[in-house]
């Protein structure tokens, strides 16, 4: 009994660690470069997987890219030109965040209308009390 | 009377939904294809060293002045086999060069695979590391691109080129891009 707690723990514990798409060859020995290609990696889609961003994702272009992040990196891109450079060359799809521009005014404004047509329904509703019994 | 018309909007907007969802299945749209960004743009710039050891290196000059189809592929994917036959109709029946960029491949297993399948390709280029690959902006193979007289990436497709796609999209660009 002690021991399957015991087993079902260690798993809890190790199993996030083993869900690193990371290799230990791709890891740059500068931290705090190492820890900017990680941020920017999880910005990024990987279009093979599509769900994940290719910080997590197993995929040969998840590598690739993550390898070319880091050379842009070492290059002396800035953050913005690493992401420009992938964005450039896959559109706006690769970003997983999609960015706020005219063209995707309706992606990001249709929530809002939807939760402000919402509050107007409500307020309405409200506003108008019990007629008690009156049906149409 | 109001509150009848208020009563209808569920239906409404499940109506437009429906609409909305059944439209691409519909006409055969696959979400997991994605346009491509570079549509419209100049080709990058590359230089791929031969694939085949007798073969001509590939780079961007070869393109110049002329329309010409770009077709990533490898030996080790199964889908690219099935549109061989239609890039070798687009080289021998439409006239336009047909370029092929070998992705992440050995030339040992290339060689037999192109015997086995046919060689449309006026050059194949060696893409070992897929760098030139994430220069065009592809996310697999195979992916294949007419580009026009002036170097404009004009077309992408994801996945293999079948009759479908053959004559609904590439036979009528072909056709304006030769002209």
């Amino acid at each position: 009994m002690m021991m399957r707690i015991f087993c079902m723990l260690a798993l809890c514990v190790f199993m996030p660690l083993a869900a690193h798409a990371v290799q230990p060859d791709e890891v740059l020995q500068d931290k705090v470069m190492e820890q900017r290609a990680r941020a920017i990696s999880k910005q990024l889609r990987c279009l093979v997987c599509q769900g994940e961003d290719i910080d997590e994702s197993a995929a040969g272009l998840a590598r690739d890219l993550r390898l070319l992040v880091r050379e842009r990196l070492v290059a002396g891109d800035s953050d913005a030109d690493v992401l420009n450079f992938i964005q450039t060359r896959y559109g706006d799809y690769v970003l997983m965040k999609p960015p706020v521009a005219p063209r995707t005014w309706v992606l990001w404004m249709t929530p809002l209308l939807v939760l402000g047509a919402g509050f107007v329904l409500v307020w309405r509703m409200l506003r108008r009390p019990a007629r008690k019994g009156a049906r149409s | 009377m109001k509150p009848q018309i208020i009563r209808l909007i569920p239906l409404a907007v499940f109506v437009l939904l429906l609409a909305l969802f059944a439209a691409p299945l519909l006409r055969g749209v696959d979400p997991a294809k994605l346009e491509s960004a570079m549509i419209g743009r100049e080709i990058p710039d590359f230089i791929l060293p031969a694939a085949l050891p007798e073969g001509h290196h590939f780079d961007r000059d070869d393109l110049a002045g002329a329309p010409a189809i770009i077709n990533f592929f490898a030996s080790w994917c199964v889908p690219c086999q099935a549109e061989q036959p239609w890039l070798a109709k687009m080289a021998a029946e439409d006239g336009i060069a047909v370029y092929g960029i070998n992705y992440k491949d050995k030339p040992a297993a290339l060689a037999p695979w192109l015997e086995k399948h046919g060689n449309p390709f006026k050059a194949i280029g060696a893409d070992e590391e897929g760098r030139v690959a994430i220069e065009w902006g592809v996310y697999g193979v195979p992916e294949t691109f007419i580009i026009d007289r002036g170097g404009i990436i004009r077309l992408r497709h994801v996945g293999p080129v079948t009759e479908n796609e053959y004559r609904s999209m590439f036979k009528p660009l072909i056709t304006e891009v030769m002209k």
